[in-house]
């Protein structure tokens, strides 16, 4: 029999520690969708998305009614579309684009996932029309996300596509002007994508996936900072356990929905997505949490182990909760989108280089980091070729989502709203790396891939 | 299929009895209850069975929310198996 205090202590997670799953994604196949002519091709990626997903947004709500816990988001993620729009002969895929953000206007679903190209090796033509077509696609569109892996550890880093898209996010930066630079909030660039990533904005349904599945990212850092007041003082081995604990039965109610939902809409369960996601309401910051281990201010010495601890025991507490684990499923630090990270830079605690150094020991990389409007393009770049070697060299996921707010200087902020949050504008270094980016090529796959 | 009432708020006249009723009208089976008042704040926990009822869940939870609402406490109505998976190994 449940205790009343189980009963009360899973209340007190939902209503007053912003206990929620963060997000159910639908993960769609498009590899059937591909015809030689363009018009042909979108109508059935339009059809197909439209087929799958068309409850999607009635059970989510359903079961956030019958078990009282909150579903933030629902979403779909496509198979990336430079490999389905390329069997057609159209120049640019803007339109493809403009078909996926059409059939999530009409689902009611927030974001649709997939506007993306996995170039890590080197270029098709479809890839090149698809990186080509960004920054108009995300200009014209409300809930479309891109994404370009451009390294993995297999197979190094494509420093040709790095130049690009330090130009591609500059683009798309100068046509949503007028917002902030905002399409690069809706723009990831990865290393060691994963293909089953709930989360926006990097979700995409990769090629070794099934026809149609489900994934359910978690969330809960409000959940883990209340856990770690209860224990303050004491040893890093109490810490840990803390957090595992939480993280279990955190991730156990993701489980439940996954496995909930799959039943309910006919289609199998991928993974949890284990990830501390936070957002910027109040009690609901990752930065906080390490602020409660010890730490004056997220940032200062001391941060990259409080991070490292907790997207550990993050891990542990959720792999015995859940049948499959994936995604990204590690601590999120994405600065606009926390309250305690926005804090920590207006104060001065957390520059670009920590974070940098964060990014060795959580899974997302540097997130929705505001750079000033005049950054050059070559810049950008090198500062992904930076996260792209954290990432290959250490054999995990790095991405970079970078805004390059235009007219804005370091010290400014810029308000996204919703989710995307607030974004200081942080200083970068100021020297340059332009003969360094112009080189082009590939940087080799580092020596740790021949693990055979 | 079981399910759990939680109850919490001021404590007054009436809260068993306005809920109960309800429950009894949707022909939804109490199996067990957990109650205490501390200071003023009134706690409860039933464990129901919903099987032998025709009512659709949203409705019953419809229902106790808005007796809830009308007498000024939490009121909520969720499937057992959130806790029993969260709870449970």
């Amino acid at each position: 029999m449940l205790t009343k205090y189980e009963i009360l202590e899973t209340y007190k997670m939902i209503h007053e520690e912003n206990l929620d799953i963060r997000t159910i994604t639908m993960g769609i196949s498009l590899r059937d969708c591909c015809h030689p002519d363009g018009d042909a091709c979108r109508q059935r990626i339009y059809d197909k998305v439209m087929r799958c997903a068309q409850d999607l947004v009635k059970v989510g709500r359903d079961i956030e009614k019958e078990y009282g816990i909150p579903i933030i988001n629902k979403r779909v993620s496509v198979t990336p579309i430079a490999l389905v729009a390329e069997s057609c002969a159209d120049e640019d895929y803007i339109k493809f684009a403009q078909t996926l953000d059409k059939a999530a206007g009409e689902l009611g679903i927030d974001f649709i996932g997939g506007f993306s190209a996995l170039v890590h090796k080197g270029y098709t033509p479809g890839d090149r029309k698809l990186i080509s077509s960004i920054p108009q696609a995300l200009a014209t569109t409300k809930k479309v996300c891109a994404s370009v892996n451009v390294a993995t550890t297999k197979a190094g880093i494509n420093m040709d596509a790095v130049r690009q898209m330090g130009v591609v996010i500059k683009d798309a930066a100068g046509l949503t002007a007028d917002v902030g630079g905002l399409a690069c909030a809706k723009l990831v660039v990865f290393a060691n994508a994963p293909e089953d990533n709930p989360f926006m904005a990097g979700a995409f349904h990769g090629t070794g996936e099934p026809d149609c599945e489900i994934n359910v990212g978690i969330s809960g850092p409000g959940v883990v900072k209340c856990a770690l007041e209860k224990v303050k003082g004491t040893d890093f081995s109490t810490v840990a356990d803390v957090i595992k604990k939480t993280a279990f039965k955190i991730t156990r109610m993701g489980q439940l929905v996954a496995k909930e939902a799959s039943k309910r809409l006919n289609v199998p369960f991928g993974i949890v997505d284990l990830s501390l996601a936070p957002t910027p309401a109040v009690g609901d910051s990752v930065a906080y949490i390490l602020e409660e281990m010890g730490l004056e201010k997220c940032g200062t010495h001391g941060t990259i182990a409080a991070l490292a601890l907790l997207n550990d025991a993050v891990k542990k507490g959720g792999i015995m909760a859940s049948s499959h684990v994936g995604g990204l499923s590690g601590a999120f630090i994405p600065v606009s989108e926390d309250a305690g990270m926005i804090a920590a830079v207006q104060q001065g605690a957390l520059s670009i280089e920590k974070l940098e150094a964060m990014t060795c020991v959580c899974s997302v990389g540097l997130d929705m980091i505001v750079v000033p409007g005049d950054t050059t393009a070559d810049t950008i770049s090198a500062i992904i070729a930076d996260e792209m070697a954290i990432g290959a060299v250490n054999n995990k996921t790095t991405a970079v989502r970078i805004i390059p707010a235009p007219g804005k200087v370091a010290g400014d902020v810029v308000e996204f709203g919703g989710l995307l949050g607030t974004g200081p504008v942080m200083s970068l270094n100021k020297y340059g790396s332009s003969e360094f980016i112009k080189r082009g090529g590939r940087i080799p796959a580092p020596i740790i891939s021949l693990r055979n | 299929m079981k399910a759990v009432v939680t109850v919490l708020g001021k404590d007054r006249v009436g809260i068993i009895a306005g809920i109960s009723k309800i429950l009894a009208d949707s022909n939804v089976n109490i199996l067990d209850i957990s109650q205490t008042t501390m200071q003023d704040v009134f706690t409860m926990t039933m464990l129901t069975e919903m099987a032998d009822s025709d009512i659709v869940f949203s409705e019953l939870s419809d229902k106790l929310e808005a007796e809830g609402t009308r007498m000024g406490l939490y009121v909520k109505i969720q499937h057992e198996d959130i806790f029993n998976s969260m709870h449970r190994i």
